[in-house]
């Protein structure tokens, strides 16, 4: 299952860059088209991420000034991140090519590391709308930090080694299925935050005082505007992958198609989020600690379950 | 015997090196010049010293007995690796805050404190050198009175200010409480051992006096390295003292208590993993709160102080799971948790350091320490302010820094009794890694407060706009210091070997380096780590050359319409942590003072908030009052007449002369 050979791995690391680095802009116009659909419009074409981020490069970059280096890294650092973050990630049913006992700190950790520089970009440009969006960012992240690792834990406590490989692509076991739903249940809200999605933020909205992400991103523009939208696109993947991983994807031994299955499984997970959108409404700010904080207990009780 | 010579030759060297100074006159710059190179001096010859025997040094410490001081009790000294673990951060940082000090507290700004504050200097490190090295109890005392005494008169530099005296006399009561729990230490471990030399306890000791020497050794030391709720005197002490001096009591005389606290337990033969859940739980309530108490502060070093006591924390956290491991017989939870404990201590001292370094740098240069007083600082101090950026990302933990070394050894330590099969209650321990995680997210929270409210955005008063960058003699150990953060991230192989020698000596077995090269995965982590900031610097480059090609243009700050947005518009730090403070408002139980403004046209009004400390403010309060209430029935004793008290004094006497008779019948009780 892990890769032995140099040209393996090397293989092995040029699809976990290049697949997601290509399909990442699809989601967000999937979900974008749902959302359409279920407001009986039509809706700007599948493709529309991809254009978007090919006008922006393009664009003029425009730069506040009282900002520093920090501003550029914000976005930098937020896809640089990300991208690394695929690298030590099963994807479907592809184990990763990077692996160590404990790898799943780093996978916390270059969450932790996007966030520390996408905020304090936010903060870099001295307005207070993003002060504010910064200040949300960091504090939901908290709440949402404790749902994540203890799903982690529960897939620690399911399989025989410390790496991200061992962990998610665990088979399934006689009493692992309850922990796992519902670990994938809290998994599935802290992606709706972390994507900055309805009922956590709403992605739509102009109005700034009720924003966390899309807030803390309004003095950047252009190719860092691009950046900006790439990294949100490949979070986005990176999360429908773990939640699917702790539901378990069906393994085929057929590497192709084990990808055709798994952007078939990823796009109806991005279906899902879409309807979720159009049928909720945003939760008051006040209340998404709380919605976090369920999430958190419910991987909790999972967790005190795997501990059978 | 050589290497431990030579050892406390560059302690004699950091002592006196105040001392040549204190015949200068005030503003003459050779006393501080001479003491600075002194103390360089001794600085890198002991951190040679403790180089060579961390690195080579196999066989056992030989024992130097030292009959000059008093002849009929010897005084004893050892150097094994354990030692030279804690001892090398100490002539570092001596060395580094000592350069920083030419320019921090040059003698011609203060020229009245200067003189006594390298006097002491030298005392103190001096002092907590020799603590290293005591291998008996008297040793032990007489070096941690010195390092205890020259740190208050260090705290109380500026003692023309009343908040600073009353800092230092807290600290001053804190470390004699200490003092006498570890008296009390040594004369059990006397009686149980039969000789004040540090040596292992007979295995027939019993529990009973294994647990006590236990508890005093937890509450004594814990007083010193500021363990909850034993840290009253931590934040105001490193608050009021000059920024060099804050360095050094957060990045090593903290971990002086650490360090007893390890030895004391090498001496102990069979530690329960009772004591080692009670030492999880006290570091996961220490990481918690220490790091909730920061994001409430607005003063920039009292936030920083808080921070220690988060990290304190986490090596706590690191020594439970070690000494949960050492207790169930699974070496690899042992030698997991010590090593992430150890290599914590070090990494605590190089980024806390850089952080007060730094933190020192902004005081320096605009006069005060209230965070929201600042801002944009980054555009005239770009060397205080990118220095600050490592040491904040170094403390978050975040990948590749040192912070992420340790804090990946000790999730490890808290990971591996979740998969074993057995594990049974330990699973509820590795729960911990949790809070680990909130700890560390709640750090990212407070680190972006501190570091984007300071330096970044525009400035929010007069002064902070105004500011220039420190000199070269500032600047230069901050480098040092971030420099050997990258290094210990980036090659995290480079400690290795110290650091199983000193686990080695915490472990009581051989063979610890193998174990701690199969358990953690050093390798990857080197080549992932430095292939990170391979892609970093590359990315650099690419910006720098792209933004030729790419248009540019420069605007203001979007205002979301508002045509007049001004710098105090800015979200203050207090408004950043202020959802997060508001989480925790049941820990944290903030004040507020002033009124909300109200009506029309409403007046300007005055707000403030705060969170007051909660041993020194609420605790002690409640409990003196409920003192006064209690001793009301017995207030007739105490009339102010010195005849009255004089008459106690003698009943006092008359009772004791009369208890006489009766002591082999207690001392028949007591078991002797």
């Amino acid at each position: 299952m892990l890769h032995t050979t140099t040209p393996q791995l090397i293989l092995s690391i040029a699809t976990h860059f290049l697949v997601p680095l290509a399909i990442a802009p699809l989601f967000p116009g999937i979900i974008n088209k749902v959302k359409a659909a279920m407001a009986g419009r039509r809706g700007p074409p599948l493709r529309q991420p991809y254009l978007d981020i090919f006008k922006l490069l393009r664009k003029t970059l425009v730069i506040s000034n009282t900002t520093t280096w920090i501003f550029f890294a914000g976005p930098l650092v937020a896809v640089g991140a990300m991208l690394a973050v695929e690298l030590l990630i099963p994807i479907g049913s592809s184990p990763a090519p990077i692996h160590f006992a404990g790898d799943v700190i780093l996978f916390v950790y270059l969450f932790a590391a996007a966030r520390f520089f996408t905020t304090s970009a936010a903060l870099d440009t001295g307005s207070s709308f993003e002060g504010m969006g910064a200040a949300r960012e960091v504090s939901f992240a908290v709440v949402s930090e404790a749902a994540l690792i203890f799903s982690l834990l529960i897939m620690i406590r399911f399989s025989s080694g410390l790496s991200l490989n061992t962990l998610l692509l665990a088979p399934f076991k006689q009493g692992s299925v309850g922990p796992r739903l519902m670990a994938a249940v809290g998994l599935f809200v802290f992606l709706l935050a972390e994507t900055s999605r309805v009922p956590v933020d709403d992605p739509d909205t102009h109005l700034e005082l009720t924003m966390i992400h899309e807030v803390m991103v309004l003095d950047h523009s252009g190719p860092l505007l691009a950046a900006v939208q790439y990294a949100s696109s490949l979070r986005l993947l990176i999360l429908i992958n773990l939640v699917l991983l702790f539901i378990g994807p069906p393994h085929t031994g057929i590497p192709i198609l084990s990808w055709v299955l798994f952007i078939l499984e990823a796009s109806a997970t991005a279906v899902l989020v879409g309807i979720i959108e159009s049928v909720m409404a945003r939760l008051p700010l006040r209340h998404v600690p709380t919605l976090l904080a369920a999430a958190a207990v419910l991987s909790g009780l999972g967790f005190i379950l795997a501990l059978r | 015997m050589f290497p431990l010579i030579l050892l406390l030759g560059a302690a004699l060297l950091l002592m006196v090196a105040g001392t040549l100074g204190l015949a200068a006159k005030a503003r003459a710059s050779w006393g501080q010049m001479s003491a600075t190179a002194l103390t360089c001096l001794g600085g890198a010859l002991g951190a040679a010293v403790c180089l060579d025997v961390l690195l080579f040094l196999n066989g056992p410490a030989p024992v130097l007995t030292v009959r000059a001081v008093y002849p009929n009790w010897p005084l004893h000294f050892r150097l094994d690796p354990l030692s030279a673990f804690f001892a090398l951060p100490v002539f570092v940082m001596a060395a580094a805050g000592s350069v920083y000090g030419q320019g921090y507290w040059n003698e011609r700004r203060h020229p009245r404190t200067g003189r006594r504050l390298r006097f002491f200097y030298g005392l103190f490190v001096a002092g907590m050198v020799l603590v290293t090295v005591a291998d008996d109890g008297l040793a032990f005392i007489m070096a941690w009175e010195i390092m205890a005494l020259a740190s208050f008169f260090l705290i109380a530099t500026e003692d023309q200010n009343p908040a600073c005296r009353q800092a230092a006399w807290i600290y001053f009561v804190a470390t004699h409480l200490a003092t006498l729990l570890l008296m009390a230490l040594f004369a059990l471990l006397h009686a149980a051992s039969g000789s004040f030399l540090l040596v292992p306890l007979p295995a027939a000791a019993g529990w009973k006096i294994e647990t006590a020497l236990f508890l005093l050794a937890l509450v004594g030391f814990g007083l010193k390295a500021g363990i909850m709720p034993l840290h009253f005197w931590l934040p105001g002490a490193h608050a009021q003292a000059p920024s060099h001096i804050s360095a050094l009591l957060s990045g090593v005389l903290l971990k002086i208590g650490i360090y007893g606290l390890l030895r004391i337990l090498t001496l102990l033969p069979h530690p329960p993993a009772l004591w080692g859940v009670m030492v999880l739980i006290l570091g996961s309530i220490n990481a918690l709160l220490g790091v909730v108490y920061a994001l409430g502060q607005h003063d920039m070093k009292r936030l920083l102080a808080y921070h220690s006591i988060e990290n304190i924390g986490i090596i706590l956290m690191g020594l439970g799971v070690a000494m949960i491991g050492a207790a169930t017989d699974h070496p690899v939870w042992e030698v997991l948790g010590i090593a992430g404990c150890l290599l914590h201590v070090w990494n605590h001292a190089l980024f806390k350091s850089l952080l007060f370094f730094s933190a020192g740098s902004v005081i320096s240069a605009a006069r005060t320490r209230q965070i929201d007083a600042l801002g944009g600082l980054a555009r005239h101090m770009a060397w205080s302010s990118n220095l600050f950026l490592v040491g904040a990302l170094a403390i978050c933990g975040l990948p590749p820094l040192n912070g992420f070394v340790s804090e990946l050894l000790v999730y490890l330590g808290l990971f591996h009794p979740t998969a074993g099969k057995d594990s049974g209650i330990w699973a509820l321990i590795s729960a911990d890694a949790v809070i680990l995680a909130v700890v560390g997210s709640l750090a990212v929270a407070c680190f972006v407060k501190v570091y984007g409210v300071v330096f970044l955005g525009s400035p929010r008063t007069e002064r902070a706009a105004k500011v220039h960058e420190s000199p070269g003699s500032m600047i230069a150990p901050m480098l040092l210091l971030a420099g050997l953060c990258g290094l210990v991230g980036v090659f995290p192989l480079v400690v290795l070997v110290p650091l199983s020698h000193a686990a080695a000596v915490w472990m009581g077995r051989a063979h610890v380096q193998g174990m701690l090269i199969r358990a953690f995965p050093w390798g990857t982590l080197t080549v992932l780590n430095f292939s990170m900031v391979v892609v970093a610097v590359a990315i650099f480059y690419l910006v720098r050359i792209s933004r030729r090609f790419i248009p540019v243009a420069s605007a203001p700050t979007w205002g979301c319409g508002y045509s007049a947005t001004g710098s105090r518009m800015q979200y203050t730090g207090t408004s950043f942590a202020g959802i997060l403070v508001g989480l925790w408002s049941w820990v944290l139980r903030p004040l507020a003072h002033g009124k909300t403004p109200i009506g029309l046209f409403p007046k300007p009004i005055e707000y403030e908030t705060e969170i007051p400390p909660f041993i020194t403010d609420r605790a002690t309060h409640t409990l003196w009052h409920y003192i006064k209430l209690g001793t009301r029935p017995i207030r007739w004793l105490q009339q102010g007449s010195v005849q009255q008290y004089l008459f106690y004094m003698l009943a006092a006497v008359v009772v004791l002369l009369a208890l006489i008779p009766f002591g082999n019948l207690f001392a028949r009780l007591w078991g002797h």
